[in-house]
């Protein structure tokens, strides 16, 4: 199965300007690229996005993994969970990541800035033409179902879901309906609860509208522009099982799908960009009941914290409603970031009738176990298989496991400084202080730091084998990571004479002219002022370059001021 | 009248030779298929548009490679021969309508497969010709823009839906079309202007830039004035397309018919004392019992099918009685299971992107169902919703899902009778050609004279219509060849070689019967 080559779009269907009016009028000669240009659509947010997600999350503050209950309390939760379990479950959208487009071989680059350049007949639904599936969104599907622990379909097939509106070209969409690529998976989330993966079917994404007149809001619009650049982006839907049961478990669902998703190379996951979207199914029913009550759906998620948030201010509103006697109806909601609130967008009136039936441009699907197998021997360690190993086999905190494995790019970082003789809890708290603190700040990738995996384990080696002090390290940092120090640490640590002091007499001579200097404090100390012996071997170690074995120092103060030596 | 030592086994090859050795210029050609076409389409109506300078341009251009001998145009197989296109399959830059007011205006942004492989073996389109609406019908009277009569006969159809290509052919202005057969559109029109037509295995042929009625049953095929001709026109335009479509598939390539053909003329000329020999010797042929005797079965049609059966016996055939008990269900199975795959297809017209739209709505909503209400014809209303019903929930399974199950059984069916024969002989239509008004009169009971083309459809089996009588009326009879799947050698085979011995294409000449 071979990678298909991206294709650009005929000049032709390139030139077309797509512009649907409400009042039909074809606006002539508005190119949908200069309209769009000036428009608040695109933005700049682009540029920023894709630069996010090296981020390294600092330590365990800044993410859920320290602290598991919600840090401030909340009355109004705990009245709703003393009569009531959420029950949720989570469809996740997540564009997979091919350079082609699903059904046609038109690029799936991000490119708001310039519509309908990235479009071909197929994608653009015109008469006659056909979709070609792209294998490797077969692949990357499937593998992505292994890694949710689902079994993967060794006949699978596509079919056609109709309905009618204007960002769906065909007025169908091509997915799969009742033989989905891997279906009965499971994960385990860091917090240790298990959620079941109901199914991963693929399919493809829809044109993006952009509405004209009315801010970006589809009410009161004038009209729409359509850029189909999205349109047949290849997809997999994930449905989860009702497993989960607050805001944290849904964020943390999601971010351990994104996690597992950019691990194996099936999407990048940007939210920013609407690479991994998530809709949430919340209900309440009884403690102790198993029933499956009305559920409301939440939509236009951003990011996790909108998860956890708006999940969270929907257990407490269908709290109040059921208190209330309000009926809960079954609609969407869309999560309000301002207001934090979660606001109707329609209520769901009875199931819409999709006319699903096999997609007959497309022959079902046969995927021999050798293939299969072959793909599975190609998938990486995953997320959870590496934070248990990070636990058992380098003793690292749950937390610091979990912030370590969030990006692979830093486990890889990590795994490299150990295997080049780093000691892994030392190695770990440099990657997690110093190292997450810089990376943040210069928004640069952990693979683009000039302190290197084996330069991080020899800097760590000096540290443990006491040849410089923490102190010197932190001071050296700085270089380190901009990429000076090429020679290695070592060289640099003695060519500048950096090496820690351990001598004692040397210590005893930096000690003796503190103590001189300082007479007054000295007989401070000896009147009983025992707590200013901190304030010696602060003087001495600075006296001494930060270069003094803080040990030793330590002890030689103690004895001098005590003037038993 | 013609006898037929003085027919050529094909026109086609003639033509293209004598452009090749620079006997007739491809100019000419063209020049007199757009003279014909002036000629006679006033009274046919075949064609939608006609494409004459752009032909000439085209032809110019070989004539010039020709005379440079340049060895790539000298190798192409139909270097200079003017055909005409169905107009529901795309042709880049020129207008492409599936004869309905919803796509007027639409220029496609690319060729279909079949039309791009038909240009590079050297053929020249002259013009798009008409059909029922989005190939929906049996007369091409669905048309949203004119009335095709039937060139043997004004005052009836040509057929339909391909029902463009087999006037245009049987009317003398081309010597082959391009045609499309969902349930017997190429067959039908074939049989009812008395031409030939072949509607290959599904697919043998890339559907690719085909304006698709029903997904699965869909084919392009050709239609020419003698099996040779459309036995070469299939040769061009057959073949895998793994990148436009994925049903398109080879499994077993096309024979070289040149070949096949002239093993057929070889032992036709070596019959024993100089009498005719007997090229189908070994050939077992099933003939469909139930298709003699279904009811609507015009006597002369059964007539000259059996006529047919007892030619070929002559030529060495071995006949033998075939049943296909559910040839009664294939009708009802084969629309709903077409219509269901049309609601779909369908769908796609919107005005959003391309084609015609509705002006003055009030809302993108109300524009789609204007749009979609003013656009398309009665006829395709009525299938859109036959076909949407069959779908519903609560419906599907009582419709969709059955016809699958029928459809199912139908290739057992016909497993069971080819495990017995070769190909498998019945009439083409069980009656000659309607006339004009008679389709719209009929309703849907029309749909049951779809009885004898649709099997071959449904199970995707290579099937062919050649004439084999005319009625009392003159109006021409045809008899359909259906093979096994990817065998379209012995249904070419068999057909030439009854052609070769028979009459009925030297009594019914192209050209318009004054």
């Amino acid at each position: 199965m071979g990678t298909r080559r991206v294709e650009l779009a005929t000049a032709a269907a390139a030139a077309m300007c797509l512009v649907l009016a409400s009042h039909l009028r074809l606006v002539s000669g508005l190119c949908a690229r200069s309209v769009l240009g000036a428009s608040s659509v695109g933005s700049s947010r682009h540029a920023v996005a894709s630069r996010q997600r090296h981020t390294l999350r600092m330590g365990a503050a800044a993410s859920t993994g320290g602290k598991r209950k919600r840090g401030k309390a909340n009355p109004e939760m705990d009245a709703v969970l003393e009569k009531y379990e959420p029950v949720i479950g989570i469809e996740i959208h997540v564009q997979l990541a091919t350079e082609s487009k699903a059904y046609c071989r038109c690029s799936t680059t991000y490119s708001p800035l310039t519509p309908n350049t990235n479009i071909c007949p197929v994608c653009m639904g015109e008469p006659g033409s056909l979709p070609v599936p792209n294998d490797k969104v077969v692949e990357i599907a499937a593998k992505a179902g292994m890694a949710l622990g689902c079994s993967i379909a060794q006949e699978t097939k596509w079919d056609r879901k109709n309905y009618f509106y204007p960002d769906t070209p065909k007025n169908y969409q091509i997915t799969q309906y009742d033989r989905p690529i891997g279906e009965h998976g499971r994960i385990l989330l860091p917090n240790g609860r298990e959620v079941g993966v109901t199914r991963i079917h693929m399919e493809e994404d829809s044109a993006k509208m952009n509405h004209q007149g009315a801010g970006t809001s589809l009410a009161g619009s004038t009209h729409s522009l359509i850029d189909f650049n999205r349109a047949g982006i290849p997809l997999a839907e994930i449905v989860s099982e009702p497993d989960m049961r607050s805001g944290l478990d849904a964020a943390e669902y999601g971010k351990e799908l994104q996690r597992i998703l950019r691990y194996i190379g099936a999407s990048d996951g940007n939210m920013a960009e609407g690479s991994l979207r998530l809709d949430v199914n919340v209900s309440l029913r009884p403690k102790g009941s198993s029933e499956l009550r009305t559920k409301v759906e939440l939509k236009n998620l951003n990011s996790f914290r909108a998860v956890q948030e708006s999940t969270d201010y929907e257990i407490i509103r269908q709290g109040k409603c059921y208190e209330t006697g309000e009926t809960i109806r079954q609609e969407t909601r869309l999560w309000d970031e301002k207001e934090k609130v979660t606001k109707i967008m329609r209520v769901k009136e009875g199931e819409s009738d999709y006319r699903y039936f096999p997609e007959p441009d497309i022959p079902p699907l046969r995927l021999p176990r050798a293939v299969i197998d072959g793909w599975r021997a190609e998938l990486c360690e995953l997320p959870a298989e590496k934070r248990a190993r990070y636990r058992s086999e380098y003793k690292l905190s749950e937390a610091d496991a979990e912030t370590i494995t969030d990006d692979q790019t830093v486990a890889a970082y990590f795994e490299a400084a150990i295997a080049a003789g780093a000691d892994p809890s030392e190695a770990a708290k440099w990657i997690l202080g110093d190292i997450a603190a810089y990376v943040n700040k210069a928004a640069v990738a952990i693979t683009d730091i000039g302190l290197t995996p084996p330069l991080l384990a020899e800097m760590v080696t000096l540290i443990q084998g006491g040849r410089i002090t923490g102190k010197i390290a932190k001071e050296l940092l700085p270089e380190l990571l901009e990429g000076g120090c090429e020679g290695g640490v070592a060289a640099v640590v003695k060519e500048r004479g950096m090496e820690v002091i351990t001598d004692v007499t040397v210590i005893e001579g930096v000690v003796r002219e503190v103590m001189e200097k300082n007479a007054d404090k000295v007989e401070q100390y000896r009147g009983g002022k025992a707590q200013l012996a901190g304030f010696f071997v602060g003087q001495s170690m600075a006296l001494s370059g930060s270069r003094a074995d803080p040990g030793t120092l330590q002890r030689v103060v103690k004895a001098m001021l005590d003037g038993t030596q | 009248m013609s006898t037929k030592a003085a027919l050529s086994p094909s026109p086609l090859s003639d033509a293209v030779r004598a452009v090749k050795s620079g006997q007739r210029s491809a100019e000419s050609l063209v020049q007199e298929s757009l003279d014909r076409i002036a000629a006679a389409d006033g009274k046919v109506a075949a064609y939608l548009s006609v494409q004459g300078e752009a032909a000439l341009e085209a032809a110019r251009v070989i004539d010039n490679a020709v005379a440079a001998g340049d060895a790539a145009t000298l190798a192409k197989p139909l270097l200079g021969l003017p055909v005409a296109v169905k107009d529901n399959l795309c042709t880049q830059g020129v207008p492409t309508t599936a004869a309905s007011k919803i796509l007027e205006g639409y220029v496609p942004s690319y060729d279909a497969t079949a039309v791009r492989k038909l240009r590079e073996a050297g053929a020249i389109i002259v013009g798009k010709v008409n059909m029922d609406e989005f190939a929906m019908g049996s007369t091409t009277e669905t048309s949203a823009y004119k009335v095709t009569r039937n060139p043997r006969n004004l005052g009836h159809a040509p057929g339909g839906s391909s029902g463009g290509s087999a006037a245009a052919v049987a009317s003398g202005t081309v010597l082959g079309a391009l045609g499309t057969d969902t349930g017997g559109s190429i067959r039908q029109p074939a049989a009812w202007c008395g031409v030939v037509g072949i509607k290959p295995t599904y697919g043998r042929v890339s559907r690719s830039g085909l304006i698709a009625y029903a997904s699965s049953l869909d084919c392009v095929g050709p239609i020419a004035t003698c099996v040779a001709d459309a036995a070469a026109l299939l040769a061009a335009i057959a073949g895998p397309d793994a990148a436009s479509d994925a049903t398109a598939a080879e499994p077993a390539p096309l024979p070289d018919f040149g070949a096949v053909l002239r093993g057929v003329d070889a032992a036709l000329e070596g019959g024993a004392g100089g009498g005719r020999g007997r090229p189908l010797e070994g050939l077992r042929v099933g003939l469909i019992s139930e298709a003699l005797t279904a009811g609507g079965v015009a006597p002369e049609v059964a007539a000259a099918a059996r006529a047919a059966a007892d030619a070929l016996a002559a030529l060495g055939a071995r006949i033998a009685d075939v049943s296909l008990p559910r040839l009664p269900q294939q009708c009802a199975a084969y629309y709903v299971n077409a219509l269901s795959e049309a609601s779909a297809n369908l769908a796609r017209f919107d005005g959003v992107r391309y084609g015609a739209r509705a002006r003055d709505a009030a809302s993108a909503r109300a524009s789609l169902l204007r749009t979609r209400h003013d656009g398309f014809g009665a006829e395709v209303r009525q299938r859109i919703l036959l076909g949407t019903f069959s779908l519903s929930a609560g419906y599907a399974d009582a419709y969709y899902a059955r016809a699958q199950a029928v459809r199912a059984g139908l290739r057992t069916d016909f497993a069971r009778a080819f495990a017995g024969a070769d190909v498998l002989l019945c009439p083409t239509a069980p009656t000659t050609a309607y006339r004009l008004g008679d389709f719209e009169a009929k309703g849907v009971a029309s749909y049951a004279d779809d009885l004898f083309t649709v099997p071959a459809s449904l199970a995707g089996l290579p099937a062919l219509s050649l004439p084999c009588g005319v009625d009392a009326a003159g109006l021409p009879i045809g008899v359909q060849l259906i093979g096994g799947a990817w065998q379209e050698e012995a249904l070419v085979r068999a057909a030439y070689a009854y052609e070769r011995s028979t009459d009925w294409r030297a009594r019914l000449p192209p050209g318009l019967q004054s």
